[in-house]
């Protein structure tokens, strides 16, 4: 079977024959011997049309003028032979030599940046402590106003929550909550697989998240060191 | 048997006459919104002047002579108590008269590109008028956007035109900017540019591929669509979201470009003119595709000019406007690239423009890779952009600042801009007032769709049924930024 390249490098010198993409700066080349070999020499209007549009650019040939150039004899054998058609179908043939570009989703998954922004997740510190210090930096910078946090100090005086809750169905994953989270408690994690059929499954409350915090900790650890260079 | 064929004819006819007599009135109050088109009739009143073209169809004659032939039973001689007098004509012997037929084009029509919903007028299979009736997708963005701070309304740009996302939040960046008048690195700059252009490409690629689909070819949308498909992970990749990207801030952009991107970036480029050349091959010179397109849909410049309309619509028409050559910002004045004009403003030209700009935005990429300069990603001051996270975590400075950014925000100056970008659709502008606080006064889009629909009556002359759906298809609607 013939390498990818090859057909497309067939399928696009094909294309370059067509006479609309003489408009492009890549066939300059191209646009130019034609001009020379053309029967017709540029007018004036021709000239001063690319002289005024600097920067602009007017197609060489108006469809009128295309038109007026055209034989009757070509006209006609791409009329009766449908030579444009089969052109294009030869094009979708070429396409059905490739390799296909469909993922089988559930089976295959494509690949996601670290910077992916998905399911959010409450992070732990490795000795098992919450991270989050309930300084509500997230909830202050929602757009959506999605996280609701309630604190208290705890028996030990530190400061942590006692209510951590965001609202997936408002949440717009812009990932502000990740971005001013001093401690990096909050973030959104690679997850996207995590639809339900109620409503009420996606108003996250803690436990929640810190349950999603644990199950995904490996990952987001890895994407986070990984980004550190660029935080 | 023809008995029954009479009697049916004939008793159709009260219901003939109501629609007439009812018809007139609607229609002479409907003919003075029409009036500006011109029609060859002679016809002395201005109003029927409008449907009265095929004098032929439209004459009514209740006086005609034809009576019924002597034997024959007539429906008064049946049912004189249903029948209010005697009926001396045959249904093949009154003519109808046309008017305009309405119908609804949307909100649930496939072609209709979202919720748009038209008030068609018809005669016949001729567009009478084309009414726009919007408001569907209405989230009050502006309004929401006075009771958000700087950065906190930066997502919702996002989601006005959510097929360009990266342009809208760089237009709002920009008038940002120039009310805390500050200047960007020129990374950002180039990286704002390089994004700007991949959104041009990733715009007309559904631009094209969705309205070649209108019009009847589905393959050259799934060849596009594949390659929104890695555009779309080129965005992923920068910003870790596909489409609301929330990555171009005030004061540059979010993160730094990410190790390798570049050089994925350039072999997209590299090979995506190929993929162009395929869907040229197919639809460029495809005789249904011309014959759908070509001479649709015309709108002339000075009309266009009247209508706001920008973008591709507008160089459609001749006019040499746009806003990165005609008012160069960012880093425009230093690439290479030209701006295609069409010369008839039909459909068919502004394929040619769209196909034609795609190339000019993989020129502007790939200048883009070459001069991409070090340096930083943001403006070095903790005051608009938050600091980088080690500062932040090592130093008690740092740490204020990125806790009064994030929760109270940054001041703006008091002052009043309006910034227009170049957006793939035409002219995004932002007219913002600041009042000195931390949040925006007020926020105006020039949303370049909101006027493309405006003018749609415009775009409708001598216009059929099926091209609506091409005319739809070449303004590039997307209603997220229609209804703002």
């Amino acid at each position: 079977m013939l390498p990818r390249v090859v057909i497309a490098r067939a399928a696009g010198s094909l294309a370059r024959a067509t006479p609309v993409t003489m408009l492009t700066q890549q066939h300059t080349g191209a646009l130019l011997l034609a001009r020379t070999l053309a029967s017709h020499a540029p007018t004036n209007l021709q000239e001063q049309r690319t002289l005024e549009n600097k920067g602009f650019k007017i197609p060489y040939q108006t469809w009128e003028e295309r038109d007026a150039t055209q034989s009757v004899w070509d006209f006609s054998a791409k009329t009766f032979f449908m030579t444009e058609l089969a052109r294009g179908f030869f094009t979708v043939f070429m396409q059905y030599l490739r390799e296909p570009y469909t993922l089988h989703y559930p089976n295959e998954k494509g690949p996601l940046s670290p910077r992916f922004r998905g399911e959010h997740a409450l992070r732990r510190y490795p000795s098992g402590e919450e991270r989050c210090i309930a300084c509500k930096l997230c909830e202050a910078i929602c757009p959506a106003q999605a996280i609701t946090i309630e604190a208290e100090p705890r028996e030990d005086d530190s400061r942590r929550t006692v209510r951590y809750d965001i609202d997936m169905t408002k949440c717009i994953y812009c990932g502000l909550c990740q971005e001013a989270c001093p401690v990096d408690a909050i973030v959104e994690g690679p997850n996207f697989e995590y639809s339900t059929e109620t409503r009420e499954e996606l108003l996250y409350n803690k436990e929640k998240l810190l349950a999603n915090g644990d199950r995904w900790e490996s990952e987001i650890a890895q994407n986070l060191r990984s980004e550190q260079m660029y935080r | 048997m023809a008995f029954r064929n009479l009697l049916g004819a004939v008793t159709s006819r009260p219901a003939l006459m109501k629609l007439t007599n009812s018809g007139g009135v609607a229609f002479r109050a409907f003919g003075t919104s029409v009036s500006r088109r011109s029609t060859s009739s002679s016809s002395s009143s201005e109003a029927e002047n409008m449907y009265n073209r095929d004098s032929a169809e439209t004459l009514f004659r209740p006086e005609s002579t034809m009576t019924v032939p002597p034997g024959w039973a007539t429906p008064m001689s049946i049912s004189p108590d249903k029948w209010p007098g005697p009926q001396n004509t045959s249904s093949l012997e009154v003519k109808t008269q046309l008017k305009p037929y309405t119908i609804n084009f949307g909100p649930q029509h496939p072609a209709a590109h979202g919720v748009l919903r038209l008030i068609l007028e018809l005669s016949g299979e001729a567009i009478v008028h084309a009414d726009p009736h919007i408001g569907l997708l209405h989230r009050g963005t502006e309004k929401l956007m006075e009771y958000r701070t700087y950065l906190q309304a930066l997502p919702y740009m996002d989601r006005l035109d959510y097929c360009s996302m990266m342009t809208n939040e760089e237009v709002y960046s920009m008038a940002v900017e120039k009310l805390l008048n500050i200047d960007v690195p020129l990374r950002a700059k180039y990286i704002r540019v390089l994004f700007a252009e991949i959104t041009r490409v990733l715009n007309h690629c559904m631009a094209i591929g969705t309205h070649v689909m209108d019009v009847g070819g589905l393959t050259p949308f799934l060849y596009l669509f594949e390659e929104r498909e890695r555009l779309m992970e080129f965005y992923e990749r920068v910003c870790g979201a596909r489409m609301h990207s929330a990555y171009v801030r005030p004061g540059g952009v979010a993160q730094d470009i990410p190790r390798g991107l570049l050089q994925d970036i350039y072999d997209w480029a590299v090979q995506y003119p190929d993929r162009l050349d395929e869907v040229e091959e197919m639809v460029t010179s495809n005789r249904i595709w011309l014959a759908r397109t070509v001479d649709v849909g015309t709108i002339s410049s000075q009309e266009a000019l009247d209508w706001g309309i920008t973008g591709p619509m507008l160089r459609s028409t001749g006019i040499r406007y746009d806003i990165r050559k005609s008012a160069p910002y960012e880093v425009y004045d230093r690439m290479e690239f030209d701006v295609p004009i069409g010369t008839k403003g039909d459909v068919f030209d502004r394929y040619l423009i769209r196909m034609e700009e795609m190339r000019q935005s993989v020129r502007i990429i790939k200048q883009c890779l070459d001069q991409m300069p070090e340096g930083p990603h943001k403006v070095d001051d903790w005051k608009v952009a938050p600091p980088p996270r080690d500062a932040m975590k090592q130093n008690m400075e740092a740490l204020i600042h990125h806790f009064k950014l994030f929760s109270e925000g940054y001041n703006v100056p008091a002052g009043e801009t309006y910034t227009a970008i170049e957006a793939p659709k035409g002219e995004m502008g932002i007219f913002m007032v600041a009042d000195g606080s931390t949040r925006p006064y007020k926020c105006h889009i020039r949303a370049p769709g909101y006027y493309h629909l405006g003018a749609i009556n415009a775009f409708m002359k001598n216009a059929l049924l099926a091209d609506v759906v091409a005319v739809i298809g070449t303004m590039d609607l997307v209603f997220g930024e229609v209804d703002r």
